[in-house]
């Protein structure tokens, strides 16, 4: 290989992490500019629809609809869109619920104290991870080791799209991140700009009270970001899942970690800055990956955090700062 | 004259404080009545206790003959928009970044009568010309005295009936001052009842019918506001007579 074809395999696969990173990254920016909490619990929500989405595979499987040994065989677009929405809408509604039951009843608290209850969310659920790994299911090994990484079967077919003799490799799992991730972009961000409800969560997020003073039912407003945030997240497992062929129920912690860190270098709250700090994100790690080596990845990731934080808190795309009334 | 806002004894405060000590005070259809009283005294309290945003703990308050909100409950905020009961908040609280377009269009977010949201837009640049010229421009980048206009201007678009303004001249030049109590005349000439809170005592007095002086948290005076504006408790202690 080259030095270039090196550098363009990095890039291949810096882009796809990142457009992965980037949903999530959305779930994080979105809540946090509606009502100012940074959801510590959301990569753990990623987490779980991974879970989800295996267990339907494997109930698929069980079913005798799905040939879990020979999928990689032939690529099946229709099952994997199909587990994007599941995972998706089950990611959204469970992020709903969480927010009903725990965020809504201390949303004039102390940010602090909802802080600590997001993290106790967290933990909740990284458990709730485990205890599902030990599902009696063939995907999940049978529920032998429960804390052991599940394999995620193929669902497209693995060639490359460049031609065997190429040194580059671009798959069909490469494009379907693209496939996937560009249009729910695209219509999140026409769904912000020009519905009614997404009108009002522009308002809710620049000033709750005035929005309640136009007719906003800004408790609405809440829920439909919660229930967004969760979706993207949902999406992303299935994508992340498919991208690495494993799950683990620990897995929410590092991919929301590079989420987090996503959204505050794009600046939080913007969802802009999300997309964007994704996309970095994604390609530091794989050019760090490449060029220092693959346990420095986190340093740097981290080494990233601690710098914006540092000197620029309001992130590349953020406000200077944030007008409070 | 029939009452379209009655607030009857009204009990508020915030955690163990309580704010307002039954404040009573009505406003009949097509008047101008204002609330002064020096800082802190309950004045916002008692806008945003109507509005829905701040919960009662005692009292009643009815609009339109029907009761909106009591001790335990009422009518939520985002519905009483579309009632006609609509307020210019202190402070203006505009959108920043949205622009002024978008800011007056967001309080027409519950209306579906296209024609009469073009009508009122219009009606909003006829009243403040500025706003036409700086219609593509970021909310957050206007000035003072500008952003007091939109935030009227966003106002008239949600269709008041009754339309509560807390304090417009706070923090404004003289002569923004002078334009938008001339437009709040203007308003109530065609037919908009208002309920003005105010600090600057001489100009709502000059401008409503009647007056209500509320002092840490109860209606002490009450009259039409050419009495109250020669009544020497009021120029003691709100016109700077010594
Ligand atoms: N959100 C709030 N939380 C706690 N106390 C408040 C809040 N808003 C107002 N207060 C208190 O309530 C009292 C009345 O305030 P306010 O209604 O804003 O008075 P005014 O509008 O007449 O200046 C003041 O003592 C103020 O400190
Ligand atoms: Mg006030």
């Amino acid at each position: 290989m080259t030095p270039t074809e090196v550098f363009m395999q990095q890039v291949i696969y810096g882009l796809s992490n990142g457009m992965i990173i980037a949903l999530v990254a959305l779930g994080y920016t979105m809540v946090y500019g509606i009502v100012e909490l940074i959801n510590f619990a959301h990569g753990d929500l990623f987490m779980l629809g991974g879970f989800f989405a295996l267990t339907i595979v494997g109930a698929l499987g069980a079913a005798g609809v799905l040939d879990i040994a020979h999928m990689g065989d032939h690529s099946n677009w229709l099952l994997l869109f199909g587990l994007v929405i599941a995972a998706g809408v089950f990611c959204g509604g469970l992020n709903v619920a969480i927010d009903r039951v725990v965020y809504k009843p201390m949303r004039k608290s102390p940010k602090l104290t909802q802080l600590v209850a997001a993290i106790g969310v967290s933990f909740i659920i990284v458990n709730l991870g485990l205890f599902w790994g030990g599902a009696p299911m063939e995907v999940f090994g049978g529920g032998n080791a429960a804390a052991a990484s599940k394999d995620f079967p193929e669902i497209l077919e693995g060639s490359n799209l460049l031609g065997e003799d190429s040194n580059i490799v671009l798959r069909l799992e490469d494009l379907a991140i693209f496939i996937v991730t560009i249009p729910l972009m695209i219509a999140l961000t026409i769904f912000v700009k020009k519905t009614r409800l997404g009108r009002g969560m522009r308002a809710t997020a620049q000033n709750p009270v005035a929005a309640k003073l136009m007719g906003i039912d800004t408790d609405r407003v809440i829920s439909a970001t919660f229930l967004i945030g969760g979706f993207l997240g949902g999406a992303a497992s299935v994508m992340w899942s498919l991208y690495n062929n494993t799950i683990s129920f620990q897995m929410g912690f590092r991919a929301g970690m590079d989420a987090f860190t996503a959204a505050v270098l794009g600046g939080i709250g913007s969802m802009p800055g999300a997309m964007l700090g994704g996309v970095l994100i994604g390609l530091i790690r794989a050019m760090s990956d490449q060029y220092i080596e693959t346990r420095w990845t986190n340093v740097v990731v981290f080494g990233v955090l601690i710098l914006i934080l540092v000197f620029r808190p309001s992130g590349l795309l953020g406000l200077k700062q944030r007008e409070k009334v | 004259m029939s009452a379209l806002l009655e607030i009857k004894g009204i009990v508020a405060g915030y955690g163990s404080v309580e704010v307002l000590h039954e404040v009573s005070l009505t406003v009949n259809e097509g008047e101008i009545v204002t609330l002064i009283g020096g800082n802190g005294a309950g004045k916002s309290t008692t806008l945003m206790c109507t509005s829905g945003i701040v919960p009662l703990r005692g009292g009643e308050i009815h609009f339109a003959g029907e009761r909106i909100s009591a001790a335990g409950g009422g009518v939520r905020a985002d519905k009483l928009v579309g009632r006609g009961l609509v307020q210019v908040p202190e402070g203006r609280r505009i959108f920043p970044r949205m622009t002024v377009l978008e800011n007056l269009m967001m309080g027409a977010y519950g209306r579906d009568d296209k024609a009469g949201i073009a009508a009122d837009l219009e009606k909003v640049y006829a009243l403040f010309d500025i706003l036409k010229q700086r219609s593509a421009q970021l909310g957050g980048t206007l000035s003072g005295g500008e952003q007091q206009m939109l935030a009227i201007g966003r106002a008239i678009l949600s269709k008041p009936r009754l339309l509560m303004m807390d304090e417009p001249s706070m923090g404004i030049a003289p002569i923004l001052v002078a334009n938008i109590f001339r437009a709040v005349a203007q308003l109530n000439r065609e037919g908009l009842t208002i309920l003005l809170v105010e600090q600057n005592a001489n100009a709502a007095l000059r401008l409503a019918r009647r007056g209500y002086v509320l002092e840490t948290g109860r209606v002490t005076l009450t009259d039409d506001a050419g009495k109250l504006l020669v009544d020497p408790r009021v120029r003691e202690a709100y016109l700077g007579d010594s």
